[in-house]
């Protein structure tokens, strides 16, 4: 595929911006933030993105959705990134509903994508246990008792977990700690008995959640795909979140990069615009480059996905490594080069270097994607 | 079938009929045979009679007045047979394009035809020993005496000089004007009396580099290109098509790739193929448990690899999106990013190769390795030559970031 965007794309991504702009400005982030809103996102902005189709994109016609492409929806999540608006599209779609795309029955599918691509379900998934991405380090135990399973072990860092109607919870029934065989996938709902779940207050304003699971009983019909092979259905599905992350960072990232290089052209110390100064342009070109080379990396992970090439991995990893160092660089030099009132709360400056922590951390840092790169190219 | 694929066929049974077997990959696969310096010649000629050697200059300078995309195509069924375009030089990537914009017909005759048969081998006359990065400020001077030019000065750097029939050259014509207003483009040829070239020698131990003096030189008027004193618009214009050609985007006979031919089966392999470094790297480190023996290595490989791939994809990306023709400032991009990739590789590689990275010449070293040391030593130039680094990003600060100027 190519890497520029075809006309029905480009008004895509037009509109988004637009709607985005007129609807959801960081101002909107903003006061989520300072009402310590229950939900932590809008749901009548979510319900009017559903509307657009934003929520249905990736998900197939006869479920409801509108079957386009992860670059479109990459497209729509690079322009929330850049008004940082909270939105629950890559619990409930690129992991909620990825997870019963890759590995769900007919009759899960129809049950619950449906209600995704409206806009009405949110959905979680609770894989992570450890204190940075590994999704094979599962502890959490599905203890088989005849039909059903009962769960045991604590969840972390489970995006939107304390809103979700539905949640996928990954847990071992077969193999050791980090093996990768022996992880199930369950379908399990957030009221049934013994489960606790306690939101998570975090720098970027945006919700995760930790989740205890005490004997929690699930009905063998609840496990999404096969005993013992959720890590076949975990690692698509968290390669394409991934990438789809990456898109957020772009955004977020490119509207960083503008702001600040839109200060350095109207500050004035010692009677000249501080852009005049070398020291800074040269940091500013810096911050361009990396700009320039990671718009190229995220467009062609996301459409490895769609041309479904065999470097999806690859991709997912490459994309990763490049947006958190890329993000970091652009959102910390931001603070630096903002000065005195780049530390405030005031400025808006400050939140994109919050969210950029978050997302950096987020399905792996740049380290743990240099590694697997590596791995992925045998050495 | 398109009309470019017609022309594509056309292209390819035209190669085929007339490209000799010494000047490409032989047909049954195996190794190609050396040619000789007057079959390269010959080549060149029968290029340039097809107007295959500037595709896309007119008929009347010896191109085909071809499009960009027959042009491209012309390239790719060249690579796709492993032959070459001899005339591919500073004439047909750097100076050619100049004239073509700015020369006046007669001179155009002249000079781009020896251009576009691969006859006339030109040099720049660009950089002075007190005029390196700031280019403006250069001293040679050049002094009107009836029909010709008389000058007298010196230039550093000059490439290739040693090798070459004639410079264009940056002269300073009236040394009372602001230092931009007082420069011209001159061309001449290097055989006039009171030219002399010496070769300089690197850190590298090479020599492509020469300083060239000039005593009473005397140069034709009539070989002034565009207005007296106005000769750096041109001097800039073609900076730009030298930082194209520095970064790989000149479209020249070097090009790599050409489509890979088997592989619309199945699924496509995108970036899935092996990291180069890394199977050096094997060698020189070993493994353990199927990963490279040095682990920081390892990382600082990944770097490399991903900033290689983000670079490819960047120029890629960049040629869909510049459909529109003349380089842009984007460009400049390119120049800077790919010289300090390239050192940083180097650096890297020799990290990998230890203490056979130490080698100079002789016995106890491969060519392979003296020759990436030698690679090491002279690519500390390229974030020189053509524009500093720095310079690089006072243009793009300047130009694509729209900073305001100190001055």
């Amino acid at each position: 595929m190519a890497l520029t965007l075809n006309a029905e794309q480009q008004m895509l991504k037009d509109n988004a911006k637009e709607f985005v702009r007129s609807n959801a400005p960081v101002s909107h982030m903003r006061k989520l933030r300072d009402t310590k809103d229950a939900t932590g996102f809008s749901s009548d902005i979510y319900g009017q993105m559903a509307e657009l189709g934003w929520a249905g994109i990736v998900i197939p016609e006869e479920y409801g959705g509108l079957g386009l492409g992860y670059l479109e929806l990459g497209l729509v999540l690079e322009e929330c990134g850049r008004n940082l608006v909270p939105q629950p599209l890559v619990s409930t779609v690129l992991l909620g509903a990825g997870c019963l795309l890759e590995g769900g029955s007919d009759a899960q599918k129809k049950d619950i994508l449906p209600s995704v691509a409206e806009g009405e379900a949110v959905l979680a998934l609770a894989f992570e246990e450890s204190r940075r991405f590994s999704p094979y380090n599962v502890k959490t135990t599905a203890d088989n008792s005849g039909s059903a399973y009962k769960l045991n072990g604590q969840k972390t860092f489970v995006l939107d977990g304390h809103v979700a109607g539905k949640l996928i919870v990954s847990a071992r029934t077969s193999g050791e700690e980090r093996d990768r065989d022996g992880i199930t996938l369950f379908l399990v709902d957030p009221k049934a008995g013994g489960v606790k779940i306690e939101r998570s207050t975090m720098v970027d304003s945006r919700n995760a959640a930790n989740i205890t699971l005490e004997g929690v009983e699930v009905a063998a019909g609840d496990i999404l795909g096969e005993v013992g092979k959720g890590a076949d259905v975990l690692d698509p599905v968290l390669d394409r979140a991934t990438i789809c992350l990456t898109a957020e960072m772009l955004g977020l990232c490119s509207q960083a990069y503008d702001t600040t290089v839109e200060y350095l052209k109207t500050r004035v110390q010692f009677d000249v615009l501080i852009g005049t100064f070398q020291a800074l342009q040269h940091r500013a070109v810096d911050m361009f480059c990396q700009l320039e080379l990671s718009k190229s990396v995220v467009l062609d992970a996301l459409s490895s996905i769609d041309d479904d090439r065999e470097d999806v991995a690859i991709m997912a990893s490459a994309a990763k490594a490049r947006l958190t160092d890329a993000a970091r660089l652009v959102t910390r030099e931001a603070i630096q080069m903002h000065g005195g009132i780049g530390m405030t709360d005031e400025h808006d400056i400050g939140l994109y270097m919050k969210r950029s922590a978050a997302c950096e951390l987020t399905f792996g840092d740049a380290s743990y994607h240099r590694d697997r790169f590596a791995t992925l190219k045998g050495f | 079938m398109s009309e470019l694929e017609t022309f594509r066929e056309e292209v390819r049974t035209w190669l085929d009929e007339n490209c000799p077997p010494n000047m490409r990959t032989p047909k049954d696969g195996s190794a190609r045979l050396p040619s000789k310096p007057e079959e390269v010649s010959a080549w060149c000629r029968t290029l340039a009679d097809r107007g295959f050697t500037v595709p896309t200059w007119p008929k009347a300078y010896s191109g085909g007045d071809y499009s960009k995309e027959q042009a491209a195509v012309i390239q790719e069924e060249m690579t796709r047979i492993g032959t070459m375009n001899p005339a591919v030089s500073f004439g047909t990537m750097m100076l050619g394009p100049v004239l073509l914009e700015f020369a006046s017909h007669e001179q155009k005759l002249e000079h781009l035809v020896p251009i576009a048969r691969g006859e006339i081998r030109w040099c720049q006359g660009y950089s002075e020993p007190g005029s390196g990065s700031d280019l403006a400020s250069l001293q040679t001077r050049a002094v009107r005496d009836g029909d010709h030019f008389i000058i007298n000065g010196q230039k550093i750097w000059t490439t290739m000089a040693h090798l070459s029939d004639w410079m264009f050259c940056l002269v300073r014509t009236d040394p009372d004007a602001a230092k931009h207003h007082g420069i011209s483009f001159i061309l001449f040829d290097l055989k006039s009396d009171g030219v002399t070239v010496k070769p300089i020698k690197l850190i590298s131990g090479q020599s492509q580099f020469c300083e060239v003096f000039f005593e009473d030189v005397r140069a034709l008027a009539k070989n002034l290109v565009g207005k007296q004193n106005d000769g750096w618009t041109i001097a800039k214009r073609l900076l730009q098509y030298e930082r194209n050609m520095l970064s790989g985007l000149g479209g020249g006979g070097r090009r790599r790739g050409g489509r890979r031919r088997g592989q619309s089966e199945g699924r496509q392999r995108g970036n899935s193929g092996p990291s180069m470094t890394a199977e050096s790297a094997r060698r020189y480190l070993g493994t353990v448990d199927g990963k490279l023996g040095d682990l920081t290595l390892r990382d600082e490989i990944v770097q490399a690899d991903l900033d290689q791939l983000g670079f490819q994809l960047t120029m890629k990306r960049s040629n869909e999106e510049a459909k529109t023709s003349g380089p842009s400032a984007a460009s400049s991009m390119f120049k800077l990013y790919m010289s300090e990739m390239g050192k940083r590789r180097s650096e890297l590689m020799m990290k990998v190769m230890g203490y056979q990275s130490l080698g100079w010449e002789g016995p106890g070293f491969s060519q392979e390795e003296t020759g990436t040391t030698r690679g090491w030593l002279r690519g500390k130039g390229s974030s020189i030559e053509g524009g500093t680094s720095e310079i690089q990003k006072n243009v793009i600060a300047k130009r694509v970031l729209g900073l305001p100027s100190g001055d």
